[in-house]
Protein backbone atom coordinates (compact mmCIF):
# COMPACT_ATOMS: atom_id res chain seq x y z
CA UNK A 1 0.00 0.00 0.00
CA UNK A 2 1.12 3.77 -0.94
CA UNK A 3 1.54 6.37 1.60
CA UNK A 4 -1.61 8.01 2.04
CA UNK A 5 -1.53 12.10 1.36
CA UNK A 6 -5.22 12.40 1.43
CA UNK A 7 -6.82 15.57 3.13
CA UNK A 8 -10.47 16.49 3.70
CA UNK A 9 -10.03 19.28 1.77
CA UNK A 10 -8.77 23.43 1.09
CA UNK A 11 -8.94 24.16 5.05
CA UNK A 12 -7.33 21.27 5.91
CA UNK A 13 -4.63 21.50 3.00
CA UNK A 14 -3.51 24.91 4.00
CA UNK A 15 -3.35 24.60 7.22
CA UNK A 16 0.16 26.23 8.41
CA UNK A 17 0.49 29.02 5.39
CA UNK A 18 1.19 31.85 7.47
CA UNK A 19 1.80 35.32 6.70
CA UNK A 20 5.35 36.56 5.44
CA UNK A 21 5.57 32.84 3.66
CA UNK A 22 6.73 32.15 0.35
CA UNK A 23 4.73 30.55 -1.92
CA UNK A 24 4.62 28.84 -5.17
CA UNK A 25 1.10 28.93 -7.50
CA UNK A 26 0.96 26.49 -10.52
CA UNK A 27 -0.74 28.07 -13.35
CA UNK A 28 0.00 29.95 -16.77
CA UNK A 29 -2.88 32.94 -17.17
CA UNK A 30 -5.93 31.24 -15.48
CA UNK A 31 -5.55 27.96 -17.15
CA UNK A 32 -4.72 25.48 -14.30
CA UNK A 33 -4.61 27.05 -11.45
CA UNK A 34 -5.41 26.23 -8.02
CA UNK A 35 -9.01 27.22 -7.44
CA UNK A 36 -10.09 25.96 -3.99
CA UNK A 37 -6.84 26.72 -2.42
CA UNK A 38 -6.69 30.63 -3.67
CA UNK A 39 -10.03 31.03 -2.52
CA UNK A 40 -9.67 28.96 1.10
CA UNK A 41 -6.16 31.72 1.58
CA UNK A 42 -8.42 34.54 0.80
CA UNK A 43 -10.85 33.02 3.50
CA UNK A 44 -7.85 32.45 6.15
CA UNK A 45 -6.69 36.22 5.30
CA UNK A 46 -3.07 35.38 5.39
CA UNK A 47 -0.90 38.30 4.35
CA UNK A 48 2.55 39.47 3.22
CA UNK A 49 2.84 36.76 1.43
CA UNK A 50 5.69 36.65 -1.56
CA UNK A 51 4.02 34.35 -4.27
CA UNK A 52 5.90 32.64 -7.09
CA UNK A 53 3.97 32.27 -10.14
CA UNK A 54 4.11 33.00 -14.21
CA UNK A 55 1.11 35.42 -13.82
CA UNK A 56 -0.86 37.25 -11.60
CA UNK A 57 -4.13 36.68 -12.40
CA UNK A 58 -7.23 38.87 -13.74
CA UNK A 59 -8.86 41.88 -11.35
CA UNK A 60 -11.54 39.49 -10.26
CA UNK A 61 -10.19 35.89 -10.53
CA UNK A 62 -7.03 33.86 -9.48
CA UNK A 63 -3.98 35.93 -7.47
CA UNK A 64 -5.95 38.83 -8.50
CA UNK A 65 -8.30 37.91 -5.68
CA UNK A 66 -5.43 37.68 -3.24
CA UNK A 67 -4.34 41.35 -4.41
CA UNK A 68 -7.83 42.80 -4.17
CA UNK A 69 -7.17 42.17 -0.09
CA UNK A 70 -3.68 43.24 -0.60
CA UNK A 71 -2.30 39.88 0.78
CA UNK A 72 0.26 39.67 -1.49
CA UNK A 73 3.96 41.37 -0.52
CA UNK A 74 5.99 40.64 -3.45
CA UNK A 75 5.28 38.94 -6.79
CA UNK A 76 7.86 36.50 -8.58
CA UNK A 77 6.35 36.57 -12.27
CA UNK A 78 7.61 36.61 -15.64
CA UNK A 79 4.66 38.46 -17.05
CA UNK A 80 1.71 40.35 -15.52
CA UNK A 81 -0.57 42.15 -17.57
CA UNK A 82 -4.37 42.57 -17.76
CA UNK A 83 -4.72 43.12 -13.89
CA UNK A 84 -5.81 47.11 -12.95
CA UNK A 85 -5.37 46.39 -9.59
CA UNK A 86 -2.04 44.70 -9.84
CA UNK A 87 -1.05 47.91 -11.64
CA UNK A 88 -1.84 50.11 -8.85
CA UNK A 89 -0.41 48.42 -6.13
CA UNK A 90 3.47 47.87 -8.18
CA UNK A 91 2.82 51.78 -9.13
CA UNK A 92 2.16 53.15 -5.85
CA UNK A 93 5.19 50.93 -4.30
CA UNK A 94 2.46 49.02 -2.10
CA UNK A 95 3.92 45.42 -4.26
CA UNK A 96 7.27 44.43 -5.00
CA UNK A 97 7.76 42.82 -8.21
CA UNK A 98 10.36 40.63 -9.76
CA UNK A 99 10.59 40.01 -13.34
CA UNK A 100 12.39 36.72 -14.37
CA UNK A 101 12.31 35.67 -18.10
CA UNK A 102 9.92 32.53 -18.11
CA UNK A 103 12.18 30.07 -18.91
CA UNK A 104 15.06 30.86 -16.45
CA UNK A 105 11.39 31.07 -13.67
CA UNK A 106 10.78 27.88 -14.67
CA UNK A 107 13.97 26.09 -14.64
CA UNK A 108 14.62 28.27 -11.25
CA UNK A 109 11.58 26.03 -9.85
CA UNK A 110 12.95 22.78 -11.46
CA UNK A 111 16.25 23.18 -9.91
CA UNK A 112 15.15 23.90 -6.61
CA UNK A 113 13.16 20.71 -6.75
CA UNK A 114 16.20 18.83 -8.14
CA UNK A 115 18.63 19.86 -5.72
CA UNK A 116 20.44 22.32 -8.52
CA UNK A 117 21.58 25.52 -6.40
CA UNK A 118 22.20 27.28 -9.88
CA UNK A 119 22.82 27.18 -13.26
CA UNK A 120 23.91 28.97 -16.36
CA UNK A 121 21.48 30.23 -19.19
CA UNK A 122 21.97 32.84 -21.88
CA UNK A 123 18.34 34.24 -21.08
CA UNK A 124 18.47 37.82 -19.75
CA UNK A 125 22.50 38.07 -20.61
CA UNK A 126 23.25 42.25 -22.07
CA UNK A 127 19.70 43.12 -20.24
CA UNK A 128 18.97 45.04 -16.90
CA UNK A 129 18.12 40.98 -15.66
CA UNK A 130 21.93 40.07 -15.78
CA UNK A 131 22.93 43.32 -13.63
CA UNK A 132 24.53 42.34 -10.44
CA UNK A 133 24.82 38.44 -11.68
CA UNK A 134 28.00 36.57 -12.63
CA UNK A 135 28.39 36.15 -16.13
CA UNK A 136 30.52 33.15 -17.40
CA UNK A 137 31.01 32.17 -21.37
CA UNK A 138 30.47 28.44 -22.48
CA UNK A 139 30.95 27.17 -26.16
CA UNK A 140 32.14 30.88 -26.60
CA UNK A 141 29.01 32.65 -25.42
CA UNK A 142 27.97 34.42 -22.72
CA UNK A 143 25.57 33.21 -19.87
CA UNK A 144 24.25 34.37 -16.75
CA UNK A 145 24.19 32.79 -13.39
CA UNK A 146 20.45 32.16 -12.10
CA UNK A 147 19.70 30.79 -8.67
CA UNK A 148 17.28 27.86 -7.81
CA UNK A 149 13.65 28.59 -6.09
CA UNK A 150 11.90 26.72 -3.25
CA UNK A 151 8.92 27.87 -1.32
CA UNK A 152 7.50 27.10 1.89
CA UNK A 153 4.38 25.95 0.42
CA UNK A 154 3.64 24.94 -3.28
CA UNK A 155 -0.04 24.65 -4.55
CA UNK A 156 -0.26 23.05 -7.97
CA UNK A 157 -3.73 22.08 -9.65
CA UNK A 158 -4.16 18.43 -11.78
CA UNK A 159 -6.92 16.57 -13.37
CA UNK A 160 -6.49 13.62 -11.80
CA UNK A 161 -4.43 12.37 -8.85
CA UNK A 162 -4.59 9.62 -6.65
CA UNK A 163 -4.20 8.72 -2.57
CA UNK A 164 -0.33 8.60 -3.03
CA UNK A 165 -0.66 12.01 -4.61
CA UNK A 166 0.53 10.44 -7.78
CA UNK A 167 -1.00 13.29 -10.53
CA UNK A 168 -2.14 14.04 -14.09
CA UNK A 169 -2.31 16.88 -15.54
CA UNK A 170 -4.92 17.69 -19.06
CA UNK A 171 -3.37 19.81 -21.93
CA UNK A 172 -2.19 22.99 -21.52
CA UNK A 173 -3.04 23.34 -17.61
CA UNK A 174 0.21 21.37 -16.61
CA UNK A 175 2.62 24.16 -17.42
CA UNK A 176 4.51 25.51 -14.37
CA UNK A 177 2.58 22.80 -12.03
CA UNK A 178 4.85 19.75 -12.45
CA UNK A 179 8.26 22.17 -11.53
CA UNK A 180 6.56 23.82 -8.63
CA UNK A 181 5.16 20.51 -6.89
CA UNK A 182 8.93 19.73 -6.68
CA UNK A 183 10.12 22.90 -5.37
CA UNK A 184 8.01 23.52 -2.03
CA UNK A 185 8.82 22.20 1.58
CA UNK A 186 4.99 21.03 1.29
CA UNK A 187 3.52 20.68 -1.84
CA UNK A 188 -0.54 20.94 -1.66
CA UNK A 189 -1.96 19.48 -4.85
CA UNK A 190 -5.63 19.90 -5.65
CA UNK A 191 -6.95 17.58 -8.87
CA UNK A 192 -10.71 17.34 -10.31
CA UNK A 193 -11.08 13.61 -9.43
CA UNK A 194 -9.06 11.91 -6.80
CA UNK A 195 -8.73 8.36 -7.20
CA UNK A 196 -7.40 5.36 -5.12
CA UNK A 197 -4.08 3.99 -5.52
CA UNK A 198 -3.57 1.55 -8.21
CA UNK A 199 -6.42 3.37 -10.57
CA UNK A 200 -3.75 5.40 -12.28
CA UNK A 201 -1.83 3.55 -15.17
CA UNK A 202 1.45 4.40 -14.02
CA UNK A 203 3.37 5.11 -17.19
CA UNK A 204 0.70 7.97 -17.71
CA UNK A 205 1.62 9.70 -14.24
CA UNK A 206 3.14 13.54 -14.82
CA UNK A 207 3.80 14.50 -11.17
CA UNK A 208 5.37 11.23 -8.83
CA UNK A 209 3.15 11.06 -5.52
CA UNK A 210 6.96 11.43 -3.68
CA UNK A 211 6.68 15.48 -4.20
CA UNK A 212 3.24 16.09 -3.12
CA UNK A 213 2.21 15.46 0.93
CA UNK A 214 -1.78 16.56 0.71
CA UNK A 215 -3.80 15.95 -1.84
CA UNK A 216 -7.62 16.54 -2.46
CA UNK A 217 -10.54 16.80 -4.55
CA UNK A 218 -11.76 20.28 -5.23
CA UNK A 219 -15.07 21.49 -6.05
CA UNK A 220 -16.85 23.81 -8.01
CA UNK A 221 -14.20 24.97 -10.51
CA UNK A 222 -14.88 27.80 -12.72
CA UNK A 223 -11.98 27.23 -15.35
CA UNK A 224 -12.23 30.81 -16.70
CA UNK A 225 -10.92 31.55 -19.91
CA UNK A 226 -8.98 34.48 -20.29
CA UNK A 227 -8.91 35.04 -23.99
CA UNK A 228 -12.15 33.39 -26.21
CA UNK A 229 -11.02 32.55 -29.68
CA UNK A 230 -12.88 30.81 -31.57
CA UNK A 231 -13.57 29.93 -35.61
CA UNK A 232 -16.52 29.51 -37.55
CA UNK A 233 -17.67 26.67 -39.63
CA UNK A 234 -17.79 26.48 -42.68
CA UNK B 1 1.77 50.25 -51.28
CA UNK B 2 3.14 49.28 -47.77
CA UNK B 3 2.11 46.06 -46.67
CA UNK B 4 -0.20 45.80 -44.22
CA UNK B 5 0.07 43.44 -41.02
CA UNK B 6 -1.33 40.43 -43.06
CA UNK B 7 0.62 40.94 -45.86
CA UNK B 8 3.94 41.57 -43.58
CA UNK B 9 2.93 37.48 -42.11
CA UNK B 10 2.56 36.77 -45.64
CA UNK B 11 5.73 37.58 -46.49
CA UNK B 12 7.35 35.89 -42.77
CA UNK B 13 5.47 32.84 -44.44
CA UNK B 14 7.92 32.44 -47.42
CA UNK B 15 10.61 32.03 -44.74
CA UNK B 16 9.58 28.56 -43.44
CA UNK B 17 11.20 25.74 -44.70
CA UNK B 18 9.72 22.03 -44.48
CA UNK B 19 10.01 20.10 -41.01
CA UNK B 20 11.08 23.07 -39.20
CA UNK B 21 9.77 23.96 -35.71
CA UNK B 22 8.67 27.41 -35.16
CA UNK B 23 8.09 29.71 -32.03
CA UNK B 24 5.29 32.47 -33.24
CA UNK B 25 4.72 35.43 -30.92
CA UNK B 26 1.78 37.51 -30.46
CA UNK B 27 0.47 40.07 -32.69
CA UNK B 28 1.71 39.89 -36.42
CA UNK B 29 3.65 36.40 -35.78
CA UNK B 30 0.52 34.70 -34.75
CA UNK B 31 -1.30 35.67 -38.22
CA UNK B 32 2.09 33.30 -40.13
CA UNK B 33 0.18 30.38 -39.39
CA UNK B 34 -2.33 30.97 -41.42
CA UNK B 35 0.23 31.55 -44.78
CA UNK B 36 2.30 27.88 -44.11
CA UNK B 37 2.81 26.92 -48.09
CA UNK B 38 0.65 24.45 -48.63
CA UNK B 39 3.94 22.01 -49.92
CA UNK B 40 5.92 22.03 -46.59
CA UNK B 41 4.82 20.83 -43.06
CA UNK B 42 5.68 22.89 -40.01
CA UNK B 43 4.78 22.22 -36.25
CA UNK B 44 4.17 25.63 -33.92
CA UNK B 45 5.10 25.42 -30.79
CA UNK B 46 3.59 27.76 -27.86
CA UNK B 47 5.77 28.09 -24.61
CA UNK B 48 3.43 27.48 -22.34
CA UNK B 49 3.62 23.85 -23.66
CA UNK B 50 2.34 22.60 -26.83
CA UNK B 51 4.20 21.24 -29.74
CA UNK B 52 1.84 20.97 -32.87
CA UNK B 53 -0.53 23.93 -32.21
CA UNK B 54 -3.93 24.03 -34.18
CA UNK B 55 -6.19 26.88 -34.94
CA UNK B 56 -8.70 28.37 -33.11
CA UNK B 57 -11.44 26.01 -31.73
CA UNK B 58 -14.56 25.75 -33.68
CA UNK B 59 -17.19 28.08 -31.81
CA UNK B 60 -18.24 25.79 -28.79
CA UNK B 61 -15.81 23.22 -28.82
CA UNK B 62 -12.94 25.65 -26.74
CA UNK B 63 -11.66 24.19 -23.86
CA UNK B 64 -10.41 26.11 -20.96
CA UNK B 65 -7.14 24.14 -20.54
CA UNK B 66 -5.92 24.60 -24.17
CA UNK B 67 -4.54 27.56 -24.34
CA UNK B 68 -1.53 29.26 -26.08
CA UNK B 69 0.91 31.58 -24.93
CA UNK B 70 -1.37 34.65 -25.38
CA UNK B 71 -3.86 33.00 -23.04
CA UNK B 72 -6.16 32.28 -26.81
CA UNK B 73 -8.10 28.97 -26.96
CA UNK B 74 -6.60 26.87 -29.46
CA UNK B 75 -7.16 23.25 -30.75
CA UNK B 76 -4.16 20.17 -31.31
CA UNK B 77 -3.01 18.89 -34.65
CA UNK B 78 -2.60 15.60 -35.30
CA UNK B 79 0.52 14.47 -33.54
CA UNK B 80 0.84 17.15 -31.46
CA UNK B 81 2.09 16.86 -27.59
CA UNK B 82 2.16 18.45 -24.24
CA UNK B 83 5.07 19.45 -21.65
CA UNK B 84 5.82 21.26 -18.71
CA UNK B 85 7.20 24.68 -18.70
CA UNK B 86 10.66 23.80 -18.34
CA UNK B 87 10.38 20.95 -21.31
CA UNK B 88 8.98 23.27 -23.50
CA UNK B 89 11.98 26.34 -22.53
CA UNK B 90 14.47 23.00 -23.27
CA UNK B 91 13.22 22.80 -26.74
CA UNK B 92 13.76 26.54 -26.68
CA UNK B 93 17.26 27.09 -25.16
CA UNK B 94 18.41 23.38 -26.32
CA UNK B 95 17.47 24.87 -29.68
CA UNK B 96 15.57 22.48 -31.26
CA UNK B 97 12.95 25.18 -32.56
CA UNK B 98 14.43 26.01 -35.81
CA UNK B 99 12.66 29.85 -36.26
CA UNK B 100 11.03 32.15 -33.67
CA UNK B 101 9.50 35.26 -34.85
CA UNK B 102 8.53 38.17 -32.93
CA UNK B 103 7.38 41.62 -32.74
CA UNK B 104 9.39 44.30 -31.20
CA UNK B 105 9.30 47.75 -30.16
CA UNK B 106 13.33 48.54 -31.34
CA UNK B 107 16.22 46.90 -32.94
CA UNK B 108 19.62 47.74 -33.40
CA UNK B 109 22.03 47.36 -36.79
CA UNK B 110 23.72 44.94 -34.50
CA UNK B 111 20.89 42.88 -34.20
CA UNK B 112 19.66 43.86 -30.52
CA UNK B 113 16.13 43.72 -29.85
CA UNK B 114 13.97 45.81 -27.03
CA UNK B 115 10.20 44.66 -27.05
CA UNK B 116 9.64 44.12 -23.04
CA UNK B 117 9.80 47.64 -21.84
CA UNK B 118 9.15 51.54 -21.60
CA UNK B 119 10.89 53.44 -18.86
CA UNK B 120 7.62 55.20 -17.30
CA UNK B 121 4.76 52.98 -17.55
CA UNK B 122 3.67 49.85 -16.55
CA UNK B 123 6.03 47.42 -16.93
CA UNK B 124 3.92 43.83 -17.75
CA UNK B 125 7.17 41.75 -18.16
CA UNK B 126 9.32 40.01 -20.78
CA UNK B 127 7.47 36.64 -20.30
CA UNK B 128 9.51 34.19 -22.48
CA UNK B 129 10.76 36.76 -24.86
CA UNK B 130 14.35 36.98 -22.98
CA UNK B 131 14.56 33.26 -23.25
CA UNK B 132 13.26 33.25 -27.14
CA UNK B 133 15.91 35.19 -28.45
CA UNK B 134 18.97 34.23 -26.44
CA UNK B 135 18.91 30.70 -27.73
CA UNK B 136 17.13 30.53 -31.57
CA UNK B 137 19.58 30.61 -33.79
CA UNK B 138 17.11 32.29 -36.25
CA UNK B 139 15.18 34.94 -35.56
CA UNK B 140 13.02 36.73 -37.84
CA UNK B 141 11.53 40.06 -36.44
CA UNK B 142 7.90 41.11 -37.22
CA UNK B 143 6.91 44.80 -37.24
CA UNK B 144 6.17 48.31 -38.73
CA UNK B 145 9.21 50.08 -40.04
CA UNK B 146 8.19 53.19 -37.89
CA UNK B 147 6.57 54.11 -34.75
CA UNK B 148 3.23 55.94 -34.37
CA UNK B 149 5.02 58.89 -34.16
CA UNK B 150 7.04 57.80 -37.39
CA UNK B 151 10.19 57.94 -36.21
CA UNK B 152 12.33 54.65 -37.40
CA UNK B 153 12.26 51.50 -34.96
CA UNK B 154 15.61 50.14 -37.07
CA UNK B 155 18.44 52.25 -34.88
CA UNK B 156 21.69 52.37 -34.38
CA UNK B 157 21.39 51.34 -31.07
CA UNK B 158 18.36 50.70 -29.16
CA UNK B 159 17.12 53.47 -26.69
CA UNK B 160 14.60 51.12 -24.79
CA UNK B 161 15.66 48.16 -22.13
CA UNK B 162 16.93 45.57 -24.15
CA UNK B 163 15.34 42.28 -24.39
CA UNK B 164 18.06 40.35 -25.61
CA UNK B 165 21.31 40.97 -27.71
CA UNK B 166 23.22 40.56 -31.26
CA UNK B 167 20.17 37.89 -31.85
CA UNK B 168 18.05 39.40 -35.16
CA UNK B 169 18.65 38.03 -38.20
CA UNK B 170 16.38 39.04 -40.31
CA UNK B 171 13.19 41.62 -40.08
CA UNK B 172 10.59 41.50 -42.50
CA UNK B 173 8.69 45.35 -42.05
CA UNK B 174 5.53 46.89 -44.07
CA UNK B 175 8.22 48.65 -46.05
CA UNK B 176 10.85 45.61 -46.75
CA UNK B 177 12.95 42.50 -45.65
CA UNK B 178 16.72 43.08 -44.46
CA UNK B 179 18.99 41.12 -42.80
CA UNK B 180 21.31 42.11 -40.02
CA UNK B 181 24.80 40.94 -40.84
CA UNK B 182 28.04 43.11 -39.90
CA UNK B 183 27.06 45.79 -37.85
CA UNK B 184 24.61 47.09 -40.50
CA UNK B 185 20.78 46.49 -41.84
CA UNK B 186 21.53 44.88 -45.21
CA UNK B 187 18.02 45.57 -47.92
CA UNK B 188 17.03 42.47 -49.28
CA UNK B 189 13.55 43.57 -50.43
CA UNK B 190 11.11 46.11 -51.12
CA UNK B 191 7.54 46.24 -50.00
CA UNK B 192 5.40 45.95 -53.65
CA UNK B 193 5.58 49.83 -54.81
CA UNK B 194 7.67 51.11 -51.89
CA UNK B 195 10.91 53.05 -53.59
CA UNK B 196 14.59 52.78 -51.91
CA UNK B 197 14.38 56.12 -51.13
CA UNK B 198 11.20 55.44 -48.75
CA UNK B 199 13.34 52.54 -46.89
CA UNK B 200 16.44 54.69 -46.66
CA UNK B 201 14.07 57.97 -45.17
CA UNK B 202 12.54 55.24 -42.63
CA UNK B 203 15.68 53.16 -41.43
CA UNK B 204 18.01 55.31 -39.03
CA UNK B 205 21.07 52.83 -38.47
CA UNK B 206 23.48 52.08 -41.43
CA UNK B 207 21.35 50.49 -44.48
CA UNK B 208 23.39 48.80 -47.15
CA UNK B 209 21.55 48.93 -50.39
CA UNK B 210 22.92 46.44 -52.97
CA UNK B 211 22.36 47.69 -56.79
CA UNK B 212 19.43 45.97 -57.56
CA UNK B 213 16.87 45.51 -54.52
CA UNK B 214 14.18 43.07 -56.16
CA UNK B 215 10.14 43.72 -55.08
CA UNK B 216 8.51 41.11 -52.81
CA UNK B 217 6.20 39.10 -54.45
CA UNK B 218 3.47 38.45 -52.30
CA UNK B 219 0.25 36.87 -53.60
Amino acid sequence: MAINKVVAGAQEATTGIEDGMTLMLGGFGLCGIPENCIAEMVKMNVTGITCISNNAGVDDFGLGLLLQKKQIKKMVSSYVGENDEFERQMLSGELEVDLIPQGSLAERCRAGGAGIPAFFTPAGYGTEIAEGKEVREFNGKPHILESALTADFAIVKAWKGDTAGNLVFKATARNFNPMMAMAGKITIAEVEELVEEGELDPNTIHTPGIFVQRIFQGTGYEKRIEQRTVRQKG
Amino acid sequence: MALDKVGIAKRIAQELRDGWYVNLGIGIPTLVANFVPQDITVEFQSENGILGMGPFPFDGEEDADLINAGKQTVTLMPGASIFDSATSFAMIRGQHVQLTVLGAMEVSQDGDIANWKIPGRMVKGMGGAMDLVASAENIIVAMMHTNKKGESKLLPSCSLPLTGVGCVTRIITNLAALEIKNGAFHLLERAPGVSVEEIKAATAGELVVPENVPEMKID
